[in-house]
């Protein structure tokens, strides 16, 4: 892997303040995830940020495709949840697998599908 | 290298996140709202500008200064700013004999309260890695040229301890108020990858 940092392309580091924060609604709603649950006290920020060490560690040591931040950070609420017991790794797999499923331009289709949660 | 078939471990994080996201409402452990909140917030109220107004406070109010040094943590919880990530707060102050830049090498550790959610560079490996290793090559290359006199201290953050730069006061500032010297500091130089110049 080059460890190069991109200072010019359309990845190049702002000078300034002000980027978008999230790239994607989902990082969002993954970071919130992790927020939400750390301050009903299922876990500590501590406790997540082992995780995360260890999904960073794990992509780092057999880097594939893009590094992306929140896609590890991903990867450690579903194994910190996992560990907890609260919920397992074949149900994520399962209700994601279904999701993926869907046909494109589903989450148009408000009249028909009700969503309860917004993006 | 990975492909994109359709197994179940690889599939895309957004209907990841959005299944886990069904799976903790319907345990009653998550609400839509309180995550819309959230993630309001983070965008719309925490962020850089925080972290400038504690710097220019520092720069206009000597006793705050002095205090911010000593306990960052309680110095920018007195300006309101606290939450997640901000419990340790060390505050590490340029001069003109020494240069600090913060890292994450581990997991992009960040103070969010003062500064935001960190910007992509900051979470990049090669950053994480190269900070450490070659910090005056990797900051001249983010358009930071130091002296070689200058001493480059890099600040690892750990569970323990974020780090927020308290950059140099820019010259021919004398005159501004602190709220037009809150508009010249950036996000970038309370990380230490650059100086504040007067605009």
């Amino acid at each position: 892997m080059a460890l190069t940092l991109d200072i010019e392309g359309p990845a190049a580091p702002p000078r300034l303040n002000g980027e978008l924060v999230f790239e994607e609604p989902w990082e969002g709603r993954s970071f919130a995830m992790v927020a939400a649950l750390a301050e009903g006290g299922l876990f500590t920020w501590d406790e997540f940020r082992d995780h995360l060490i260890a999904a960073i560690a794990g992509w780092e040591s057999d880097p594939s495709g893009e590094y992306r931040y929140y896609e590890r950070w991903q990867e450690a609420l579903e194994s910190i949840v996992a560990d907890l017991e609260i919920v397992a790794r074949p149900e994520v797999d399962e209700l994601a697998a279904a999701y993926a499923a869907r046909p494109p331009g589903h989450d148009h289709d408000h009249d028909h599908h009700h969503h309860d949660h917004s993006h | 290298m990975a492909d994109h078939s359709n197994t179940t471990d690889r599939l895309s994080p957004a209907v990841r996140a959005e299944a886990l996201e069904s799976l903790l409402t319907e345990r009653g452990l998550v609400k839509s709202e309180v995550l819309d909140g959230f993630i309001n917030r983070m965008v719309n109220d925490v962020g850089p500008m925080n972290g400038a107004k504690v710097v220019a406070k520092a720069w206009t109010d000597p006793d705050y200064r002095a205090q911010l040094l000593a306990d960052g943590t309680g110095a920018i919880k007195e300006l309101g700013f606290a939450g997640p990530q901000g419990e340790h707060i060390v505050v590490v102050e340029n001069s003109d004999d020494v240069h600090n830049v913060v890292v994450c090498t581990l997991c992009s550790c960040y103070p969010w309260p003062v500064l935001g959610l960190p910007p992509e560079w900051y979470k990049d490996p090669a950053y994480r890695s190269r900070m450490v290793r070659e910090p005056r090559t990797l900051l001249s290359e983010m358009g930071l040229d130091l002296d070689d006199d200058v001493e480059v201290r890099v600040w690892d953050s750990s569970a323990e301890n974020r780090y927020l730069v308290l950059p140099q006061r820019p010259d021919g500032t004398a005159d501004l108020s602190e709220e037009d010297l809150a508009a010249l500091v950036t996000r970038d130089a309370m990380v230490g990858v650059a100086k504040v110049s007067a605009g």
